[in-house]
């Protein structure tokens, strides 16, 4: 039954009429005298024969499961198995017209499994685990991982078409919460290293840094070069690592599953179960880099309900969650989302802001102790959490009349210039923006001045971050893959670089008013954004300067370990990070 | 319809120490990861439960983590068919080798064309398969029809009950008792009638038809004894 070359015609009727036979004598196939029987059915690839073979194979499948409950299981399994195509077929699938086999397959596979669960409703949930079960988790690097990839891709499609299909009743929120868990164990298993250490990579920051001053200096730039620096270095930084580019597609998958859902209109059950998976595992692995943003990408998609929900979530675990670490998880995640989200309504972060204010000076006005970085940790990345937030939106609030005054009506001063000092604690890059802006919107003066030093972080922000270094931790920066970050996530975050600031000139606002025009574009014309940049840069220079100073908003990693040696390296790594905008340089 | 009972269950939920918050959340947890499956137990399928009386003290049991028991009084709904019960369901499938039935809702069934009896023949009509009885024209089995079958026997992992339409009194439920006048009396009598059944239409359960000739017997019963008392 098992044939490698094409089949003659005669052959294929002979086996569909033997498949057919078999159909209809299930109910005397025993599981023990007719093992090898079974074994060669349960063998077969769909993949191998043509449409009149898969259905007569199909059939005796559906027929096999409905007869007896021992051979559910096999038959669930037989299917699932052929989620994926064989490896020697992969080249010919990636072909277009490999398309169409592809469909003519999987449709099969998908309608075999709605089949088994109409006869056996208690199927569902086996169906589910076998999924799980058999999802692809070797990455290994170096066996034809391009194959290897796609089969990967080809599965979490499968996952998808389930979650979506007929069977969704039953089987959705679980193949949701599968792909998910993927996304992490992927995001997990890259390390910062991949991305930065790289020895060549190093010298080719340094080079391109300098370029990048001497370009700066220049008043005519050629902005050709200038916007295809940081591509190169993308390419050359996470290009080489196969995982990242695994990662990337299938987060690419998901955002195109959660917008044909939205378009579906049933974003908002799948929106509950992202969120349960999120609030589950996401939010408690530090080691998380990207995978987050498939929250973001889904806020995104609906920004009245579900975007408003996650950060209502967030902050209602912050305030009461009984673990120290969680909180500060979703306060760092909270924080990062108000700052980066662009289709957030000013209103909408200013009533959060405010909820995060009141509980902050409530905690402070019950203290009286003082400042102590770790016992306080909470509060600390509380204060954080609120400064940093004011760094990015500050100027949209101050220039909306009500939320003006409700900003200053806002308890600010009571809170930060309080005993338990957050201004010395948090971390000091932040601080120092915050107050600049404050001082310029006089929002919140400050008798004391506070010398940083150009620091990024101090003693006591480490001591309140704490071993998962979570005063470090600002999950929404720049998403470094590629493909979902152009496509799909670029236009709706807010990159530090065209934000306005309070202390910003009025000319800088104009061009920075371009810059947004630019950039309220949707997937695939990307390529307008460039030369916005670069024109903005041909024309203000001198904010070349703040963003280099200004780029330390955008740190991410908390085991930042190349932060640590020497002074000078301390500015360095904000602009090494290799974030996809052509602006940061 | 057999198989269906409720029973008072004394139970004793141990709750791990970090639910200790919400303890009645935690025993509902329990407690619903108990439903759909075969409980050797209970002897059946748990489908559903309601707890009645919760006590207010639970015992600590030592150990590395300290469980706490706490015990509880439910009714749980179970349902355990057993060989020569007899069961109802939805027909979903019909082919000329078997028909295949869904009962309650949840499991699957299948009659094997050996189990079916020789009174019904199958007929296919523009794809459409079903089974005529050759005896009474009328009678017949289709998709979608409710047929009534003897269980043979039950996977108790999947919920997959192999099934069986050779007894006289299975078959089309809606001709087996709708058309009372055509079924002979003595089909009636053949019907078992268990004790758990009057408790079980109670709650709703068992089909549409089988209540109707069980509530006339009941209310018979009611007024007999109530002629009784009077005299």
């Amino acid at each position: 039954m098992h044939h490698s070359e094409r089949l003659a015609p005669d052959e294929v009727a002979l086996l569909v009429t033997s498949l057919k036979a078999l159909s209809g004598a299930v109910s005397y196939i025993d599981n023990v005298h007719h093992d090898s029987l079974l074994n060669s059915i349960f063998g077969m690839s769909l993949w191998k024969y043509g449409p009149d073979v898969m259905d007569a194979l199909l059939e005796l499948i559906i027929a096999l499961a409905a007869s007896n409950g021992k051979y559910v299981d096999s038959c669930l399994d037989m299917l699932v198995s052929n989620f994926m195509p064989p490896m020697y077929l992969v080249n010919t699938l990636k072909q277009p017209r490999g398309l169409a086999k592809k469909e003519q397959v999987l449709s099969r596979v998908h309608t075999a499994l709605e089949g088994i669960v109409d006869l056996i409703p208690m199927a569902a949930s086996r169906l589910s685990s076998v999924v799980v079960h058999r999802m692809p988790t070797t990455f290994k690097k170096d066996l034809q991982k391009d194959h290897l990839m796609y089969r990967t891709e080809v599965y979490v499609e499968n996952i998808l078409r389930l979650e979506s299909g007929a069977i969704r009743e039953f089987v959705g929120s679980r193949m949701l919460m599968a792909v998910v868990d993927m996304l992490i164990e992927l995001d997990v298993a890259i390390g910062w290293d991949d991305i930065l250490q790289d020895d060549s990579c190093k010298g080719i920051f340094a080079i391109e840094l300098e370029d990048a001053d001497e370009v700066a200096a220049d008043d005519d730039n050629d902005e050709n070069d200038y916007a295809e620096l940081p591509r190169t270095l993308n390419r050359k930084s996470l290009g080489k690592n196969i995982v990242a580019d695994l990662l990337d597609s299938l987060m690419v998958q998901t955002f195109e599953h959660l917008e044909s859902c939205a378009r579906n209109k049933r974003l908002g059950e799948v929106f509950e179960t992202l969120l349960d998976s999120f609030m589950l595992t996401i939010l408690n692995t530090y080691k998380s880099k990207f995978a987050q943003f498939v929250m973001f990408y889904a806020c995104a998609l609906d920004p009245e309900k579900c975007g408003v929900k996650f950060a209502n979530t967030l902050v209602d675990r912050f305030v009461c969650s009984d673990n120290a670490v969680t909180r500060m998880s979703a306060v760092a995640y909270l924080a990062s989302y108000l700052a980066r989200a662009k289709f957030l309504s000013a209103a909408f972060v200013a009533s959060t802001l405010k909820r995060l204010v009141d509980w902050c000076l409530e905690y402070c006005e019950t203290q009286n102790g003082e400042m102590n970085p770790k016992a306080h940790r909470v509060f600390y990345s509380g204060c954080q959490a609120i400064m940093y937030v004011l760094c990015f939106r500050m100027r949209s609030l101050m220039d909306v009349p009500r939320l003006k005054s409700q900003l200053l009506v806002m308890p600010l001063g009571p809170v930060l210039k309080h005993k338990l000092d957050p201004l010395k604690v948090c971390l000091p890059s932040i601080v120092e923006e915050f107050l600049k802006q404050a001082k310029a919107a006089y929002l919140l003066t400050t008798s004391e001045t506070f010398i940083f030093e150009d620091l990024l972080e101090s003693d006591f922000s480490r001591d309140f971050g704490g071993l998962e270094r979570l005063d470090m931790f600002f999950p929404f920066d720049p998403c470094l893959l590629k493909k979902c970050d152009r496509g799909y996530i670029r236009p709706n975050f807010v990159y530090w670089k065209h934000v306005r600031t309070t202390y910003g000139s009025d000319e800088e606002d104009s061009s920075d008013e371009d810059i947004t025009e630019d950039f309220v574009v949707v997937n695939g014309e990307s390529f307008m954004e460039e030369e916005g940049a670069g024109s903005l840069d041909e024309q203000h220079l001198d904010l070349d300067e703040f963003d280099y100073a200004m780029n330390k908003m955008s740190i991410t990693p908390k085991n930042g370990f190349t932060y640590r040696f020497g002074g000078e390296q301390m500015q360095m790594p904000s602009r090494i990070r290799p974030s996809t905008t052509p602006e940061s340089l | 319809m057999e198989g269906l009972s409720v029973s008072d269950a004394n139970l004793v939920v141990y709750v791990h120490p970090s639910r200790s918050k919400n303890v009645s959340q935690a025993i509902l947890r329990e407690l619903s990861s108990l439903l759909f499956k075969f409980n050797e137990t209970f002897d059946g399928v748990v489908l559903a439960y309601a707890v009645n009386a919760l006590d207010k003290h639970a015992r600590i049991l030592s150990g590395v983590h300290p469980y706490f028991g706490v015990r509880l009084k439910a009714n749980l709904l179970l349902f355990s068919p057993k060989p020569n019960m007899l069961l109802e369901g939805k027909v979903v499938k019909l082919m000329r080798e078997s028909i295949h039935v869904i009962v309650l809702g949840f499991s699957s069934a299948v009659i094997v064309d050996e189990d079916i009896r020789d009174e019904f023949r199958y007929k296919s009509k523009r794809g459409e398969g079903k089974y005529v009885s050759r005896v009474h024209k009328r009678h017949t089995i289709k998709v979608g029809t409710m047929i009534r079958f003897l269980v043979k026997s039950l996977d108790e992992e999947i919920l997959h009950i192999s099934g069986s339409l050779i007894p006289d009194h299975t078959g089309s439920v809606g001709w087996l008792d709708g058309d009372v006048k055509n079924s002979t009396t003595e089909s009636n009598k053949k019907r078992k009638q268990p004790d758990g059944e009057i408790e079980v239409q109670e709650l709703g359960i068992a089909s549409g038809d089988t209540h109707s000739v069980n509530n006339d017997r009941e209310i018979k019963k009611k007024k007999k004894r109530r002629n009784a008392e009077e005299h």
